[in-house]
Parts: C-alpha cells; structure tokens; sequence
C-alpha cells in the first residue's frame, strides 16, 4: 500500500505545520466584500494581472476577454498549464522570491492545504461566495473558493464504438478488446488526473492500474488532452480527462460520449485564491470577486461546460446532473499526504 | 570606408593615451569564465551533496540501482547509437552526392538540408504526430483509404522507440551531412585521377580512395549525431511520453516536478556531461587524421563522377529523403494551422482563419513570448558575437598572454548538453549573490553561452583570412588596439559578423532545452509557449505558432544571405 509520504515533509518551513499549530492559525472569517467602486478604481489603477489556471486554455482565455470587456483597461495574462504544473511552478517561482501571480485556480484542492500552510494566501471571501455558496465550497477563512466541479469520466469515440460495445465501467476497460485503444492522463501533469488516480487505487485498488498497464495505454499530459484525443479519433476510449471538454466537442458535433462509470465517477473540485504578495492585489480582488460572480459562474456553466457551486446559476440542457451522477468521494487531506506516493507509483506501474 | 586619424593627434599624446585592451580583455576572460565555470561547479556540488550539504555518493547509487533511472540510462544509448547510425547511413551518400557527383539540383539540396537543421525538433516532432500517429495520422489515413485496410490498421507508429529514432534522425542528419560534404568538398582530387588514370573503376576508385578519405568525417559526424541524439530534449519531451518510455533528458527534467530532486537532476547529469567530453575528444582525433590524409595534395578541383542517367535517381531519392525532415511536416503543420480538424486534410468546407485568430487575438501569451523571444534573440546576438568577435582576435593576434585559454572556455560550452547546463544555470542564479532567475538575464546567459562555441568558431576563421599588416599601419598611425580592431578589422569581417549574428539569433528562436530549465511565467519563449501548448494537445495553435517560427527563422537567414551577397560584390567591385 501506499506509504504516507507527506508532501510537506520537503516543504520549506512547514515542519511546524501539527494540528495544534493549525488550529492556533486560524482566523476568524473575514467580513465578504462587494466589487465597490473603490476597489475598480485601484484595480484599474494597476491595470494588469497574471492569471494562473489549469482552466483549458480556450475558455481561460475566453474569461479573460470577458472580464476585460467588463472592466477595460484592466489586462488578463493568462498563464494555464496542468494544475501539478501549475503548483511546481509556484513552487519554484516563489522558492526564489518572485512573486508574479495574482490569482490562481487549480483542479487540486490540495494544493491549497500546502499553499495555506505556507502562509502564501490571503483572506478573501467575495460578498457573493458569502451569499451563495455552500459552505463546504470555501475555507472558513477565507482563503480559497471552489470556483468550478470537475468530473473524470470515461468517455469514446462514437464513429469507431458502437454504443452497445461501449465500456460502462472502469473493469469493462481491462477487457482485451481495448488493447492499444485506450489514452490515459497523467498525476503529474493534471489535477483533476491526480484526484481521479487517487480516488480509483483507492476504491479499487492499485492492481487495477497495474492490470489497466498491460493494455498498452497512450499516455499524454493534461486531463484536458485525452478528450482532444478520442476526437481526432487517435484513439477509441479515454480512461480519464475533463469530462467537460467531452461535452463541448460533442456540441460542437464531434464524434464523442460521455460514459459515467459504474463504479463512480471521480470528482475533484477545482478552487482558487489570492496570493497575498500578488503585484495586483486589487486587481486579484476584483478577479476573485467576478470570478465567483452569477455571471461568470454561468459562463463556467454554458461555456465551459463545468458544474457550479454559485446555487444561483441555471443548468444549461445536454449534461447530467451532478445529483444524477454516482460520484466517487473526493478527499483532499487523502491526496496532500498522498501525492508523491501516488506519483511514484504510477511511474512504476506506466513507466511514465 | 575611410579611417580618420585626428590630425591633432601626435605621438605625445599617443604615449600618455591608455590602451584599455588589457583590462578590457580580463574582463572578457573573468566573463567567461563566470559563464561556463559557476554553473558548472555548482553541477558537480549538487550530485555530490545530500539536502543538508553533506558530501556523499549516495545520488549515484541511487542512479545505478534504481530501475527509475537505469531504463532512461539504457533507452538513451540505444536511441542515440540508433540515430547516429541512421544519420550516417543517410547523410554521408547524401554529402556525397552533392559534393562528388553532377546530380541536378545540388544547390537546392543543400538549402533543403539546412531548412531541416534550423527546423526546431521539437517542432518536427509534433509535425510527425500529425503525419504518422497511428490513427489520427495523415499518412495513416491515407495508408489506409489505398489499401482498405480496417479502421485500426497502421503503417507508422510514431508514438513508439522506433518513431523517436525517426524523428530525432531527421534533425540530426544535417550535422552527419554538413561535415560530409564540406570534407569532400575541400578533399583535392589528385588521388581519385590518379586512380582513374591508373586504370581504377569509379566503384574502385570509390572503394579505396574516396571513402578512405571521407571515413574520418563520417565518424566524427557518428559522433556528433550520437550526442545530439543523447542530449536533445525537445523531440522526447513530445513523443517518449505518450510512447511509454523516459529518456535522460526528459528525466531530468521530470526531476525538477514538484518535489523538486535537484541533487539526482545534478547527478544524472554529469553522465551526460562527461560522455559529452569524451565523446568530443574521440571526434577531434578522428578529424585530425583526415587532416594528414590530404595534406601536400595540390589544390585540385574535387573529382566529380558523372552518375548519367542515375542522377535523376539519385535525386529522387535525396528528395524522398528530405520529405521526412522538411516536406511533409511542414504540409502538416500548415494544415493543421488552416483546418478545423488537425486530422482533415484541408479543404473548402474545412478552412478556417480561427486558429490563427485565437493564437493572435485570443491567446495572451503570444505577445509576451514573441516579445521575449524578438528581445532574447536580440541581445544574444549582439552580446554573443562580440564576445566571439573579441576573442577570436585576441587568438588570431595572440594579443595577450593566456589567449590560448580564452579560446579554450570560449570552444568549452560545446561539450555542455543544453539542458545540463540550464540546471547548473538554475543552481547558480536561483542563489545569492547572483539572483538572475525569473529575469531574462538568466535566459541570455544560456543563450550566448550556448551559441559560443560555434560563434567563436565562425569568428576565428575569418579573422584568419584579415591579414595584420592594416591593423598594425592603424596602430603604427597612433590607434589603440581597440580603435584599429573597431576601425580597420570590424568592417572587413562584416559578413562573417552578420552571419554569426545571425545564426546565433536562429539558435535562439529553436532552443527548448535550457529554456525549459530556466523559464518563469513572465520570461518565456516562443519554444516554451509550444511546450505548454502541447501538454494540453492544442495542436491548432501550435501549428499557427511554428509556422510563424518557421517563417521568422527563414527571414533572418535570407537577410543574412542578402545582406552577405551585397557585401561580397561590393568588396569584388572594390577590389
């Protein structure tokens, strides 16, 4: 089994980090605030941030335009990669004092366990998240909120599997008619990946991968590559990625389906946060705020085809509701003392 | 151009003057030394240190017992062995053709030969994705619309050891080429007429005189497309991955994730960095015989063999050659750029202008990379061949003592794999005193010290061809050294200087493997943009973005050659 490795074990200055030194940190929540006018003004004044996403790339981008367009003269720079990318590049960013993001939004929540205890965050709850968002969709202090759900279905090409021989079940893949025919994301490269790894050696233990390896599986990076992949038809059936993107391809009427697996479908939560040595804190505000707005969390909900936690948001017809979904149990403490182990076993287990 | 000595100026004034050449040469010296020795010793500390900085041997253990480590070891010497034989069963019939024989078009063969060189090859590799993976590919698909075979049936797998070798053979081939062809070039051909005179075949002729004499240059080309081959970083950072397989290079790397294993990044690179020198040395040897073989032939015109009707052949088989580096995946790039689907073939219905749209207007890190590559281009360049400019002339004069180690640090780099040398960059700049990560200066450091060799190399041999005398009647006039060297040698070596210039610039817009060491959020390149692009599968974009690289890249070396045309004819009218 997996040995508890702790992340925070090579952190720099986390040691001290026990449970009694957490619950002596923690603040009281702070007060929501609204987008006053005041902070639109200072934000403007600093005209620019550096939006750190594991978002794909088109709709990050396509939220930035859209918060240009509503506050102009403000610029997005939006630097996306895989959320374990993402977080090493923090890392070694902040490991020699350059501090050059302002937002952030991962697909780990425990990125922001390890992000909090280093003190890197501040406390920001925007007067909407306080409003409408369940509590379990943010820290009590504040410092993060569940900005997007994220789903890591099974999913396949409709031109080159007929319905009725399509996998219904993560078992169903180690049937060797699937040989050659599977693409796979990676732990280290995605978040969404890492959680879903994590969650399926858990629920049905590491021997699945190990059988899962013999099968010859395509291995790319990013959870949001594997749906490009069944799309160009490059291969039948991705064991995991965005089930969202899966969704948008097939509106956009490529040919893809979306299979929830039998015996769950891993979930993994996507937050995001203000670093408190952000270069635009205001600016930051002000994106964390509209971030978390009913408008641009409908934008999560029509454009990126995600789930939202912002209980105002209306569902848009063609997905399953997240109610309607058999979901595997997403445990974030699980993956932040898990991680490195997770890693290293999966790089024994695919090579990769 | 007319050198103006101030008619004030007299011998009094001369003799109080201070010639800076002196200090101004410890400075280059104490440069390069800072450029080529810090990263280098902090390499060697980290592989010998544990976290607390104790000395131990223990990452190398780890190294050679850890199957982590071991396979990456091994698929790195098979890959590279394979590639350097690949490259040298290609490129030295290929040299061959274009230096020995009356095959039609061999100008065009060799500018075809160096668009392969300058293609980036992480660039080619994700061309080959789209040409020969094994379902979605072009070459697939067509493959199998010619036979019927069924949906699953391939031809190609370029996500396997095989397809790497591939890749990595078509830009590794022109080094094995150039080599080749300038050897039988400059290869007199009093030895081949004496044959032929004597009563020898072509085929005899060939057998024992020509391929003795060029044997030498195949090696030392063997050698260095087996270390490009080991070393490079860019074509297994796309296809080992999905392959199923690690190399070094993309071990390293991997070692840098979170949480970051600096010591064991440090160790497995000093293999490399020493297999590197030894390999160098055993390349030298091997091009120093050659040079005994053709010293005291006359400098005869090169023999060349009248191939009749099997040139057409022979050029249709350089030209199926040079598909697979340049043709075919610049039809693919271009079409994955201009298609809705980067699998489709384009056409009417499939046209779109929307990926070059999202690449320009949508995707914001376009700008900043283009902006930093244009400036790290810019300044690696200029600070890259004056360095080499300098340095060359002290050795070509012998200005001052210990000039001989200047040219030895200047040449050094060579033998540093550009992914090693980004770690020991990162060692020695994420530290104090010198915290240059995060800033541009880290990436012009390795740009230009990555680029030194080959620039010094350049220099030196045009300064070879500027005779001294005008130098000295400037200094004999009253000119410091400084003065006669920026006013008399400068403007005679113009041409060796744009093209150095320009070369290094080139060298720029294709380097990945320092980069991606060395690189943050607001210091990257165009070469890192697609790297990330990549990670996510955006084939589109990375499409639109290598050809804009591409073109940049071919812009820079035809104004180089214009420019270097102009010049020529002006100094012929001249002279």
């Amino acid at each position: 089994m997996i040995k508890r490795i702790s992340k925070r074990d090579v952190l720099k200055g986390a040691g001290a980090l026990g449970l009694s030194a957490f619950a002596a940190r923690v603040a009281a929540a702070p007060a929501a605030e609204a987008m006053t006018p005041a902070l639109i003004e200072a934000a403007k004044k600093e005209g620019k941030l550096a939006f750190y996403t594991a978002m794909d790339l088109q709709f990050a981008e396509r939220l930035g335009k859209a918060f240009e367009a509503k506050f102009p003269g403000i610029v997005v720079r939006v630097e996306r990669s895989g959320a374990e990318r993402v977080f090493s590049r923090i890392g070694q960013e902040y490991a020699s004092n350059i501090h050059a993001v302002d937002v952030v939004n991962t697909a780990d929540q425990a990125h922001c366990i390890i992000w909090k205890s280093n003190d890197w965050l501040s406390p920001y709850i925007p007067e909407e998240v306080a409003k409408y968002y369940d509590k379990r969709y943010y820290d009590p202090e504040g410092l993060s909120v569940t900005t997007r759900i994220l789903i890591s279905p099974i999913a396949y090409n409709t031109n080159l599997v007929k319905a009725e021989d399509a996998p219904k079940s993560f078992k169903d893949l180690l049937d060797p008619k699937w040989k050659d025919k599977l693409v796979k994301a990676h732990p280290a490269y995605s978040g969404t990946i890492m959680n879903s790894t994590f969650e399926v050696a858990r629920d049905l233990g590491w021997d699945y991968f190990v059988k899962l390896a013999t099968q010859n599986v395509m291995q790319v990076q990013s959870a949001t590559d594997t749906p490009k992949r069944i799309a160009l038809g490059e291969r039948a059936v991705m064991v995991d990625g965005a089930g969202y993107l899966v969704i948008r391809n097939k509106e956009a009427g490529q040919p893809v389906e979306i299979v929830y697996p039998e015996e769950g479908t891993p979930l993994a939560t996507g937050p995001s946060a203000v670093f408190k040595a952000a270069p635009n804190p205001n600016a930051a505000r002000l994106f964390q705020s509209w971030m978390h707005s009913r408008e641009a969390q409908q934008m999560i909900v029509d454009d990126a085809r995600q789930y939202s936690p912002h209980s105002q948001t209306v569902e848009k017809p063609g997905v399953r509701k997240l109610a309607d979904i058999k979901l595997m149990t997403e445990d974030p403490q699980g993956v932040f003392t898990q991680a490195d182990a997770v890693k290293k076993r999966y790089l024994e287990i695919f090579k990769v | 151009m007319t050198v103006a000595i101030p008619a004030t100026q007299t011998p009094a004034q001369r003799k109080f003057g201070i010639d800076w050449s002196k200090p101004v040469l410890l400075a280059f010296a104490l440069v390069l030394f800072a450029l080529i020795v810090m990263p280098l010793t902090w390499l060697v500390y980290y592989a010998f240190t544990d976290k607390n900085g104790v000395f131990t041997v223990g990452n190398f253990s780890r190294l050679v017992s850890d199957a982590d480590f071991l396979d990456p070891l091994l698929t790195t010497f098979m890959l590279a062995t394979l590639s350097a034989l690949i490259c040298c069963a290609v490129a030295a019939p290929m040299g061959w053709l274009v230096a020995r024989t009356d095959m039609p078009l061999r100008r065009t063969v060799r500018l075809l030969v160096t668009a392969s060189f300058v293609t980036p090859p992480f660039l080619g590799a994700i061309a080959w994705e789209l040409l020969a993976a094994p379902n979605s590919g072009l070459l697939n698909q067509l493959y199998r619309e010619i036979t019927g075979a069924p949906p699953d049936a391939h031809l190609l797998n370029i996500y396997s050891f095989a397809g790497l070798v591939f890749v990595i053979s078509c830009y590794t081939f022109p080094y094995v080429f150039v080599l080749v062809a300038n050897a039988l070039d400059r290869t007199p051909g009093d030895l081949e007429d004496a044959s032929a005179i004597l009563g020898g075949s072509t085929w005899d002729t060939a057998r024992r005189i020509t391929i003795p004499l060029a044997l030498p240059a195949v090696l030392a080309g063997a050698l260095v497309a087996f270390l490009q081959a080991m070393t490079l970083f860019g074509s297994p950072a796309i296809l080992a991955m999905p392959a199923g397989f690690h190399t070094m290079t993309t071990k390293i790397w991997s070692l840098f994730q979170f949480p970051p294993k600096p010591e064991l990044a440090a160790a497995a690179s000093l293999p490399l960095l020493i297999l590197t020198v030894i390999l160098l040395r055993a390349e030298h040897m091997a091009l120093g015989r050659r040079g005994y073989s053709v010293v005291g032939g006359k400098n005869s015109e090169p023999r060349i063999v009248r191939l009749g009707v099997w040139r057409w052949v022979m050029l249709a088989v350089a030209m199926i050659v040079l598909m697979c580096p340049v043709f075919l995946p610049y039809f693919a790039l271009f079409n994955a750029a201009f298609s809705k689907v980067a699998s489709h073939l384009i056409s009417l219905s499939n046209f779109t202008l929307q990926n070059v749209h999202f690449v320009f207007y949508e995707l914001s890190a376009t700008q900043l990379a283009l902006r930093n590559t244009f400036v790290l281009g810019t300044l690696a360049a200029t600070a890259g061949t004056i360095l080499a400019l300098v340095i060359a002339y002290v050795n070509a004069r012998q200005a001052v003592t210990g000039y001989r180690m200047l040219g030895f640090l200047a040449t050094a780099p060579v033998a540093i794999p550009g992914i090693v040398l980004g770690v020991g960059l990162f060692f020695t700049y994420t530290r104090p005193p010198f915290v240059l990560y995060g800033t541009i200066w880290i990436l012009l450091i390795a740009f230009v010290t990555l680029a030194m060799p080959a620039a010094y190399q350049q220099l030196q041999s045009a300064f070879r061809s500027v005779h001294p005398e005008l130098e000295d009647a400037s200094r004999i006039l009253g000119a410091t050294r400084l003065r006669a060297l920026w006013q008399i040698t400068a403007p005679l070596l113009r041409t060796s200087v744009i093209a150095t210039w320009c070369f290094i610039f080139v060298g720029v817009i294709r380097e990945l493997s320092a980069a991606i060491m060395l690189f943050t959020s607001e210091t990257k390149v165009l070469s890192v943009l697609i790297y990330d692009l990549n990670e996510s599968g955006d084939l589109a974009a990375i499409s639109v973005l290598g050809l804009l690289m591409l073109v940049l890249t071919f812009t820079i070396v035809a104004l180089a050659n214009s420019l270097r045309g102009r010049n020529t004819r002006r100094n012929v009218a001249v002279g």
